[in-house]
């Protein structure tokens, strides 16, 4: 038997869970406002000082939380669906670690010195680059396990341009810099990060929704699903592009954050009635509450230095994999 | 009334000729069994007819080429269960067997009236409906079979397309899903099946394709084509054929020596 929340139930739910914790993100931080100075500040009525940690600081940062977190759901839900694998995310296509060489390298040859937007668009040009060897190393191959392992050897390969632009490092300040961009955060991040991020994340969130009924058709193998109407290359197309252009775009913001597009969708799963169009919203909304949840902790975690979101969602992952194990032996 | 009329036609995968220069026709109102060894080319056949390998020649339904067809349109027109039809996530029976109704669904509309009046017509012809709350992948073989059968019915196609329905069905379920084809063709529609066992094609199936290495050897009713000598020559078997009864059953006596 299989036990589902009803959709416009589970939809709303995960939404109101969102914007709590949204309303939460903006309320905590570092200088501690009271509830009577953000209303005021929110209103143009408050001093200075409030309106500017609102609107300069909390806002963007919220905001940014929800839209990062929203597209790693949705592309963990979307590529699990498509791969027909439980533990897809969108590291499996390369398409993470792509979008962190690009950063990595505009931090490496000081070219995010030049200006703000430079270490973005080379983290998102990254990403588009690692699509397009993606798709010339997976031919018209539309069997998923083709396009795990082109998608694991840009991985590696990515990571191996990472460490060793580590290994080179100019020196530690450089290294320390790149490594804490490699654990992802939202730290000091502006409007001019969200107007950068968030067509990226129109864009690819709009092209990975558009797949839900060819998902569904794949949970019957890809004969199946075409026999049912789908246009696997258009799909395969949509999803994969969809995919480096929105986790790109998070992620050159964001840096890179591990394991949301990974543990939302089983959170998710077990409340719906397990197909995958019917996880996609619902994750992306889950992913929403889970990273700005988590952006939360790290600022009211007390810690000599602010963790970064990706140590965060790396220890969250931990408990959701044992689960999942446990699961799979039945233990529970 | 439904005609698909398949014409020259050739398959090669990687550098083996699969499907030889195939000239054949189907029509409504019949249940076909392609029968053949393993390696014949008779999967291959069936997802030729569906435009899923590339192929040389044509397979027409109504006139129209398949290739040329929009998936959609062809989706609506032939309904297919592939060989060891997988089931990739827990979905519950009836859920599944709502999968049928995809072909249909305008983009970003949901399920309406028509379909869900389709997905329970499906259940009760497979007899599925008390299983619609059950999760499809910790059914029995039996009852899983019955299940994705009924998601092919819930498409409402005027052909039927299964390859290896009987697989890992005990023989009990075996006649169970042959007589269920058996009802679809009786009703009208164009039932093809890919089949191993001869004894059950040659029970229930009006017409029977015999292939073998991508060419078809024999093609008529059960009589006609399931003869000793010719199980011998494509199956490498003796076997004795009685021909008394009102269709032949086949006894498997060996391997067929020299």
């Amino acid at each position: 038997m299989t036990f589902a929340i009803p959709r416009p139930v589970l939809i709303a739910a995960l939404a109101g869970l969102a914007a709590v914790a949204a309303m939460t993100s903006l309320l905590f931080g570092a200088v501690d406002l009271s509830l009577a100075r953000l209303i005021a500040a929110a209103t143009g009525d408050g001093d200075r000082v409030a309106s500017i940690i609102l609107f300069d600081l909390r806002l963007p940062r919220a905001l940014l939380a929800l839209a990062v977190g929203a597209m790693l759901g949705l592309a963990g839900a979307a590529l699990q669906g498509y791969l027909r694998n439980p533990l897809a995310e969108p590291s499996v296509l390369g398409t993470s670690n792509a979008a962190a060489l690009g950063a990595v390298a505009a931090l490496y040859f000081g070219l995010a010195q030049i200006h703000p937007a430079v270490l973005p668009l080379l983290a998102i040009g990254c990403a588009l680059v690692s699509l397009g060897i993606l798709f010339l190393l997976a031919g018209n191959a539309e069997s998923p396990l083709t396009l795990i392992l082109a998608g694991l050897a840009l991985a590696t390969l990515a990571g191996a341009g990472i460490s060793l632009a580590l290994n080179l490092s100019p020196n530690p300040f450089a290294a320390m810099e790149i490594m804490t961009w490699l654990l992802g955060s939202l730290e000091n991040r502006s409007f001019a990060h969200l107007w950068i991020a968030l067509p990226c994340i129109a864009v690819g969130m709009a092209m990975l929704l558009w797949n839900s009924r060819a998902l569904d058709a794949l949970t019957l193998g890809e004969d199946a699903a075409q026999a049912l109407g789908t246009d696997l290359r258009r799909t395969r197309f949509r999803l994969l592009i969809g995919t480096a252009i929105g986790v790109g775009g998070a992620v050159a913001v964001s840096g890179a954050i591990g394991f949301v597009g990974l543990i939302v969708p089983h959170l998710i799963r077990p409340l719906t009635d397990r197909s995958p169009s019917a996880i996609l919203l619902p994750s992306a909304l889950g992913g929403a509450a889970l990273l700005t949840f988590a952006d939360l902790g790290v600022r009211l975690i007390p810690t000599t230095s602010e963790l970064n979101l990706g140590v965060v969602t790396a220890f969250l992952g931990v408990p959701v994999f044992l689960l999942y194990l446990m699961r799979e032996r039945r233990l529970w | 009334m439904v005609k698909i009329t398949i014409e020259q036609l050739d398959v090669t995968l990687g550098h083996r000729r699969v499907l030889d220069k195939i000239d054949t026709a189907f029509a409504s109102g019949t249940l076909t069994g392609i029968i053949g060894p393993n390696g014949a080319g008779k999967s291959t056949l069936a997802r030729a007819m569906l435009a899923l390998v590339p192929a040389s020649g044509t397979v027409r339904i109504d006139g129209e080429d398949v290739a040329a067809m929009p998936r959609g349109q062809l989706a609506r027109r032939i309904a297919y269960v592939p060989q060891g039809q997988t089931l990739h996530w827990p979905l519950s029976v009836e859920r599944l067997v709502g999968l049928g109704r995809l072909p249909h669904l305008a983009p970003m509309s949901r399920i309406g009236d028509a379909d869900t009046a389709a997905i329970e017509r499906a259940m009760a012809r497979a007899d599925v409906l008390h299983l619609r709350h059950r999760v499809a992948t910790e059914l029995s073989g039996g009852e899983r079979a019955r299940a994705l059968f009924a998601r092919a019915l819930a498409v409402e196609a005027p052909t039927l397309l299964v390859d290896e329905p009987l697989a890992s069905l005990d023989p009990g379920h075996q006649i169970d899903a042959m007589v269920l084809l058996r009802a679809e063709a009786a009703d009208g529609a164009l039932v093809i099946a890919v089949l191993h066992d001869l004894t059950l094609a040659a029970r229930y199936c009006d017409r029977l394709l015999l292939i073998d290495q991508g060419r078809v050897i024999a093609d008529g009713t059960a009589a006609a084509v399931l003869t000793a000598e010719r199980l011998r020559a494509v199956y490498g078997i003796d076997a004795h054929v009685e021909t008394g009864g009102d269709w032949p059953t086949i006894t498997t006596l060996g391997r067929a020596s020299g």
